[in-house]
């Protein structure tokens, strides 16, 4: 049959929005980007050094892994292998050893996502792959912290919040906490920057809204309890809040979206989760941090979850 | 007034500006019309004239002794130059009667019949309907007379009019509105008499705020019709999302309208009802939207059934170049089309041509459940999706593919632009073969 205008035969609809996987890729990393400034801002070079390597480091990886898997080259530049890189140096300490943090992100981007398949198929999130392999592989390097702006400072190592807590029983004041004007990993220290970030990446719907708030909910109602039982012993939920990487984990790794629920209640399930392990961790726990393991943890249960909680078709009762 | 509407489901931008304020306006009768003898959902139907017959405007050119099915009417006086095989909107081939057509009309009705409907009894109602051919002309274009006969048992209480006209592009709904308001009202009340429902709702969305409030003038003195406004919502219109909307009804999965005493008819398809019966009118033309950027004069047209589009085209100064999809239809569920010859048929709301449109790259799903947060009926489209990929059928049906009622809204809005819908309806059409085959 002749078709001289060449027109295009194809299944409807024949609209489609301007949202595309790349472009909420971008996004998710233009709004980590103040997190990048404040961990630059606070540990000057040592912290761009190590979110520049990472980031290289990923979208080599990813490159070599797509040519090996005969696979689109083009895809590295889809935007999820920079998040991986990025969010993973947002999690390190800004002293770790430069040899440390390629091997994490080789294997963040290898283990945590291409051999499951590349895009979409990973099980776990893949920057916290990554990082839960330097913990296991170089626990010491991972947990030696130093003091915001050392580089004028006589004495450089010191305690996180959640470690001095822990270990020596120090409690750090809350405004230092919001601000970020403690020890910690790069991209974790300051809440509120992560906070306006992650509001605004809900409100992009680019992140469900329900895993931030069932986290916190959970980890406040948790920590509130344990603090009327014994304040002396369990500080306020304000703290288990605004320290570590809980607020950096629950806006921008839980709700990473190949590794969290695609149902309703199965994302509030899974924040519920999130925030019972990590309070478990942190509290009776042999760790003072459990952000990372926690969601580990409970990424393990999505496909559970998904299937569990499959809504009702309309109609059904 | 709150606003009434249904869950989920997308916003598209409409695009209805472009012919929305165009009066309708009648297309003069083409040299030839090429008349689909389907043209409903339903048993097919015969051709009934021969090879050099001479028809009338309005005569029975096809019909069928079964239950579901609406006869065909010839468009135009003129004589019938060939029976064969042609391409229609729906088809690469089937069988088309094609008339040549005379300036000189003949019709093959009483042009001053004026019947009083309320004289009629509720079986010579269903009769002059299914006389005329009526279909629903929304799209789905299932013989009226079958919608209007629900098993003995069923009570109907609503008969809806459905107004929301919620794809893009498309006006002829609302047109049909503010210039057929009349005749919309009594098609109402004549299919409520049919169905002896006590209530109609005419539910207009609150894009077409002129035609609420011409409908709601007219229903003033009513008190058994109510217009309602709904939200501006894709797929508002759906049957389905409409019952919802005005009546807190849910229809369960596998059941119609019926089951929940409602009836859902369109507006042109109630317009149409009214000619049928009061003025004994067959269904022979009907109105359409032929709009697009491609094309240089978009209208709201009053066209016989068996137009070619090439002639519509010509009629309104043609298109440009840089097309690239013609479809029928609205931009969301619409079906595109290869060939200009095609006729507009009973169904046919509207033309739609397209200019250059980027081709997406599509992209791995990354779960994130946007198809979840926008699916009208509460599915799951990326899993039936990777269920349907494997051949995975049975457990594209565990998680109800066939309720899907093929909006499109899942395809809209996934950023990795997978075709979602498009997998649904292979899934859809496997899932039926395998049930036939084996002999369910």
């Amino acid at each position: 049959m002749e078709n001289k205008f060449n027109l295009i035969l194809e299944s409807s609809p024949h609209f489609k929005t301007k949202r595309s996987t790349p472009q909420i890729m971008y996004t998710v990393i233009l709004l980590l980007l103040p997190m990048c400034i404040a961990g630059v801002y606070f540990f000057r070079w040592d912290a761009l050094i190590r979110i520049l390597l990472s980031l290289v480091t990923a979208l080599l990886t990813e490159f070599i892994f797509l040519r090996l898997r005969k696979k689109d080259i083009s895809s590295v530049f889809d935007g999820s292998a920079a998040v991986t890189g990025i969010l993973l140096a947002l999690t390190l300490p800004p002293t770790l050893p430069l040899s440390d943090v390629v091997i994490g992100s080789v294997v963040a981007v290898s283990i945590g996502k291409q051999i499951f398949g590349g895009l979409g198929y990973n099980i776990f999130n893949p920057a916290l792959v990554g990082r839960a392999f330097l913990q296991a592989a170089f626990p010491v390097d991972m947990t030696t912290w130093v003091k915001p702006f050392y580089f004028n400072l006589d004495s450089i190592t010191t305690a996180t919040p959640l470690g001095g807590f822990k270990i020596d029983g120090v409690s750090t004041a809350l405004n230092k906490l919001i601000s970020g004007n403690t020890g910690g990993c790069i991209g974790e220290t300051s809440a509120i920057l992560i906070i306006i970030a992650g509001v605004i990446l809900v409100l992009l719907k680019m992140a469900d809204w329900k895993i931030p708030v069932s986290i916190i909910i959970t980890v406040s109602v948790f920590a509130g309890i344990l603090h009327l039982i014994d304040s002396t012993k369990y500080q306020d939920p304000l703290f288990y809040l605004f320290s570590g990487g809980l607020m950096l984990g629950a806006f921008f790794m839980a709700t990473d979206m190949v590794s969290s629920p695609i149902t309703p209640l199965g994302s509030i399930i899974f924040g519920i989760g999130i925030g019972i392990v990590v309070m478990v961790i942190r509290v009776f726990g042999g760790l003072p941090e459990g952000m990372m393991y926690s969601i580990l943890f409970m990424n393990c249960f999505v496909p559970l979850l998904n299937r569990y909680t499959k809504p009702k078709v309309f109609g059904e009762v | 007034m709150k606003k009434l509407t249904f869950k989920k489901g997308i916003h598209p931008k409409e695009f209805k500006q472009i012919t929305e304020n165009l009066e309708i306006r009648e297309v003069p009768i083409p040299p030839r019309v090429i008349i689909p003898i389907r043209q409903h959902i339903g048993a097919p139907l015969i051709p009934v004239v021969k090879k050099g017959d001479r028809v009338k405007t309005g005569q029975v050119i096809a019909d069928s002794e079964a239950f579901v099915a609406a006869p065909v009417h010839s468009s135009c006086t003129g004589v019938v130059k060939n029976i064969g095989n042609y391409p229609t909107p729906i088809s690469p081939s089937d069988t088309c009667i094609e008339i040549e057509t005379e300036e000189k009309e003949e019709f093959d009705f009483d042009l001053n019949s004026n019947i009083d409907y309320k004289s009629l009894s509720k079986q010579e109602i269903l009769k002059l309907i299914r006389k005329a051919g009526i279909v629903g002309m929304g799209g789905a274009a299932f013989p009226a007379v079958v919608k209007f006969s629900p098993p003995k048992d069923v009570h109907i209480d609503t008969v809806i009019l459905n107004g929301c006209e919620c794809e893009p592009y498309l006006t002829s709904d609302h047109r049909t509105m503010l210039e057929l308001s009349e005749k919309v009202l009594k098609g109402l009340k004549i299919i409520m008499r049919a169905v002896e429902a006590e209530n109609g709702i005419i539910g207009i969305e609150d894009n077409k705020l002129d035609a609420i409030e011409k409908m709601s003038q007219l229903v003033i003195n009513e008190s058994d019709i109510s217009v309602q406004a709904v939200k501006t919502k894709y797929p508002q219109g759906a049957e389905k999302m409409l019952i919802d909307a005005l009546t807190g009804r849910k229809i369960p999965p596998g059941a119609l309208p019926f089951n929940v005493g409602v009836v859902v008819s369109n507006v042109g398809t109630a317009a149409a009802i009214y000619d049928a019966v009061v003025k004994n009118i067959p269904l022979y033309r009907r109105v359409l939207t032929v709009t697009g950027e491609a094309l240089e004069n978009p209208a709201n047209l009053l066209a016989r059934v068996g137009t070619p589009f090439s002639f519509l085209f010509d009629y309104l100064g043609g298109f440009s170049d840089d097309v690239t999809k013609l479809i029928l239809g609205g931009p969301m569920m619409g079906i595109t089309q290869f060939n200009l010859d095609v006729g507009v048929t009973k169904a046919t709301s509207g033309i739609l041509v397209l200019g250059k449109r980027k081709r997406k790259k599509e992209f791995n799903c990354i779960n994130c459940a946007e198809c979840i947060n926008h699916c009208p009926m509460f599915l799951i489209p990326t899993k039936i999706v990777r269920f349907a990929k494997n051949s995975a059928w049975d457990k594209a049906e565990d998680y109800g593919v066939m309720n899907c009622i093929e909006c499109g809204a899942c395809s809209f809005v996934c950023p990795s632009n997978i075709p979602l819908v498009q997998w649904i309806r292979v899934a859809k059409a496997r899932i039926a073969e395998i049930k036939k085959a084996s002999g369910k």
